[in-house]
């Protein structure tokens, strides 16, 4: 430990504050509007297909385009996970194929 | 009768749950055994994982407990790592406007994982919704802690090759996406969120890069708002 158990605890409150600040504001902001503010329903409407958007592109924002092998792997998972969420719209075969292939791919193919 | 609704609940919830644990348990024992290898024992990292519940934030934050105490420094990182969290509230201010007494809780655990479920679940007719969110984020919750206490606990014991099983929470989020995509007719927004946050990502840097795109994302979807506006007066006026 660097820090002391008291320093510790206040950075762990510091983290927990600025979480919750980033969850309730909304919540406390728009508390009192009216659920006909068309801006607000409009963005309550179509920002979470955005918001799905922007965490794909969150988690894939690592990869590095330098070399196929080191973004061969995502695209090809990503890939297959498309073509058999279309075809079979099961989630937990999409997500658990798509996983169990990533985990091949980078253990065993491009290494 | 009212054990019986919560049991219903808990039952639907949980099938949509498993992706999130499969990624929490092994993010959860990552981050345990590496607070574990800075000296913060399962204690400290059970007790981030229990008040804060942010798994960005709390890698982040193991860097700021290695160094000279900041906590302004600390809580700043925080408010930057997690901005994207923001969207979810906007997302959900008319889902959670029912809720009554365990909204708190609801926002509280409001996490990517969380959200991605929430947002995209239809619930049956017989199942009450507020259950139904509140067991999503519970389970949701405990699979985080209980990880991190795994990973305090066991430490460097685990040998098999875990590499790449991190990506499951890559999988959950584009298997939503195309759930999604099939479902939702209007593909723009969906498609203003990938390129926003792509170019923002190219611009900006992996580090950088959230803030530019929620506001690229917020400008663009305020832009064909208008359009959006002009087409319904359309159909309405064809309606009458």
């Amino acid at each position: 430990m660097t820090l002391t158990s008291i320093e510790t605890f206040i950075i762990i409150c510091m983290v927990t504050i600025g979480t919750m600040i980033t969850r309730f504001l909304p919540f406390i902001i728009f508390q009192g509007s009216k659920s006909n503010n068309s801006y607000i329903s409009y963005l309550g409407q179509f920002l979470p297909y955005s918001a799905i958007g922007l965490l794909v592109v969150y988690c894939l924002r690592s990869v590095n385009f330098k070399s196929p092998t080191y973004w061969l792997p995502e695209a090809i998972a990503i890939i297959c996970i498309i073509v058999l969420h279309y075809w079979k719209e099961n989630t937990l075969l999409s997500i658990g194929v798509g996983t169990v292939l990533y985990m091949i791919l980078v253990q065993a193919v491009f290494i | 009768m009212y054990l019986g609704e919560k049991r219903k609940a808990l039952r639907a919830a949980f099938p949509h749950t498993i992706p999130v644990f499969t990624g929490f348990i092994f993010l959860g024992i990552a981050y345990g055994i590496l607070m574990n290898s800075k000296g913060y024992g399962v204690g400290w990292s059970v007790l981030m994982s229990l008040m804060a519940f942010a798994g960005s934030a709390q890698y982040v934050a193991i860097t700021l407990l290695t160094s000279v105490f900041n906590p302004l420094l600390a809580f700043l990182m925080t408010l930057m790592v997690n901005a994207r969290h923001l969207f979810y509230g906007i997302s959900m201010l008319d889902k959670y406007k029912v809720i009554g007494k365990l909204k708190p809780y609801l926002i509280f655990g409001l996490c990517d994982e969380t959200f991605s479920i929430v947002c995209s679940t239809k619930i049956p007719e017989s199942v009450n919704q507020s259950w139904f969110y509140f067991f999503i984020t519970i389970l949701d919750h405990s699979y985080w802690v209980l990880g991190s206490a795994l990973g305090g606990l066991l430490g460097s014991m685990i040998s098999f090759n875990t590499k790449g099983l991190d990506f499951v929470l890559t999988a959950l989020f584009v298997v939503i996406f195309v759930g999604q995509w099939k479902t939702q007719k209007d593909h723009k927004p969906a498609v203003i969120g990938i390129l926003c946050s792509a170019i923002c990502l190219v611009i900006f840097g992996p580090s950088n890069f959230i803030i530019p795109s929620m506001i690229g994302i917020l400008a663009v979807l305020s832009i064909s708002r208008k359009e959006y506006a002009a087409e319904k007066e359309i159909a309405e006026e064809g309606v009458q």
